[in-house]
């Protein structure tokens, strides 16, 4: 109980560590969203408009990887990013952007499964009078895109969902360095093992705090956009 | 928009679609010129979709060949199409007609008085901001007509484009069809109404099971209907 209090406690008097851990936590996974957002939504429209040999496969590819075990893709991008690794030059390894690039590879297969799957729904929908309007296929990804935009919002969400409270990319490839880039995920699972349950707890409730104001905030628009769109 | 080349005489030669082992249109052969709106009646299932499909480009024949003003490859460019059910953009009403007239080549800086243009000619001038999805049917059928005639098609395909709608919507949309048709677009539609024939045709195109029955002027099919098939459809009776 005097962990609960504690939680509060440290919540309410703004502990200026423990914000640090919230504010590179967030910006981490909105990044990595970001990233996999720019990258995900046009090849997911494209794969869904695209007919070609071995399509299938790629799609049933895709919707595994949006099960990819985290410590998974923390350990392919350790190997990449590792000083003997292919990008080991670069020096990232343990830095916020590396944990930025492994959650964005993370979420990537969330956003591009679930806009492949959107488009292609909707193209079924707007096939013939595109078609009979002349709408070239550059112009038709992007049509496809901002009508399935409300729809397309939850997979957002569900990227960010999944990068903000993932624990084995970040502490994989970031090392979880006191200060540079520990996150919350990181902290919980390491204060939890030193028993300063109170940190791990005010984190957790801040972590949740936070994915359910995103996800209200996400839905706030949806009706206020619905209202304003269809 | 409309260049000196023309997609008419609109002409099918020896047309045949099918699907797997279905015939859904048998050897059609018809051409369609300018002039007063043709018709293309049938009872349901008799390929007036199909045709009309064909007619836009939307399909390929299976056998035969479409062509367009003695042309087989012709793009959209000089047609439109109002499909039965209209797909409305997930945006407003306006978005929905600046959408249409941006992929027909309209210059950005008339769009915007295109669209109300537009829109008022419809009778959807209030409802510019509506989404187009929140619309009646009736006033979705208008929008998507309106879409339609943004394009300033020569030819405009319109498939039952007021099977649902009741007798006040349908004379609206009936008022829209003939001032196009006043003004030189060539109207090719698809009904089973034989009051709208009557209302609007210039001459008839007679489907029955994929099969081209009969072509006539509107009066002479109405009133001296040429086969057994025709004269029952005209007396109202069941024709399968």
């Amino acid at each position: 109980m005097s962990n609960t209090v504690t939680a509060w406690h440290l919540i309410a008097s703004g502990d200026a560590t423990l914000f640090a851990i919230v504010r590179l936590s967030l910006s981490v996974s909105l990044a990595a969203v970001a990233a996999a957002v720019a990258i995900g939504l046009p090849l997911g429209a494209i794969l869904a408009l695209t007919r070609f040999p071995g399509r299938a496969a790629v799609i049933v590819v895709l919707n595994g990887f949006m099960g990819l075990p985290p410590v998974v893709v923390g350990l392919t991008v350790y190997l990449l990013l590792s000083r003997s690794g292919p990008l080991g030059e670069f020096g990232l390894l343990f830095t916020p952007t590396a944990m930025i690039i492994a959650q964005a590879l993370l979420v990537l297969p969330i956003i591009a499964a679930l806009t492949r799957q959107t488009v292609e729904d909707l193209w079924l929908e707007y096939r013939d009078e595109l078609s009979a309007m002349g709408v070239g296929r550059a112009s038709r990804v992007m049509t496809l895109l901002w009508d399935s935009r409300f729809s397309l919002v939850t997979a957002l969400l569900a990227g960010f969902g999944r990068a903000a409270a993932e624990v084995g990319t970040v502490m994989i490839v970031g090392g979880n360095i006191d200060g540079f880039t520990r996150t919350m995920t990181t902290t919980i699972a390491l204060e939890t093992s030193k028993g300063n349950l109170a940190l791990a707890m005010g984190l957790g409730i801040i972590l949740i705090f936070l994915i359910l104001l995103v996800n209200a905030a996400a839905w706030g628009v949806r009706l206020w956009a619905l209202e304003r769109a269809g | 928009m409309r260049a000196a080349v023309s997609d008419l005489p609109l002409a099918l030669d020896d047309v045949s679609l099918t699907s797997g082992a279905t015939t859904i249109l048998d050897r059609i052969s018809l051409t369609i010129g300018p002039g007063a709106p043709t018709f293309v009646v049938g009872p349901n299932g008799s390929g007036k979709t199909s045709l009309l499909r064909l007619c836009m480009g939307l399909l390929a024949p299976s056998r035969g060949i479409v062509t367009w003003g003695g042309r087989t490859e012709s793009g959209p460019g000089r047609r439109a199409i109002l499909f039965q059910k209209p797909v409305m953009l997930r945006r407003s009403a306006a978005a929905n007609i600046a959408y249409g007239l941006g992929h027909a080549g309209c210059p950005r800086g008339e769009r915007a008085r295109r669209t109300q243009e537009l829109l008022d000619s419809v009778g959807l001038g209030a409802l510019a901001a509506r989404p187009a999805r929140r619309l009646s049917g009736g006033e979705q059928q208008r929008l998507a007509l309106a879409r339609a005639l943004a394009r300033q098609p020569e030819i405009l395909l319109l498939d039952e484009p007021t099977a649902s709608l009741d007798p006040a919507a349908t004379r609206f949309v009936e008022e829209i069809i003939l001032a196009a048709a006043r003004s030189g677009t060539k109207i090719v539609m698809a009904s089973h109404d034989l009051g709208q024939v009557r209302r609007l045709a210039g001459d008839v195109v007679f489907l029955v099971r994929g099969s081209l029955v009969e072509q006539a002027e509107a009066d002479a099919f109405l009133d001296r209907p040429a086969t057994p098939q025709a004269a029952a459809f005209v007396r109202g009776d069941l024709v399968f």
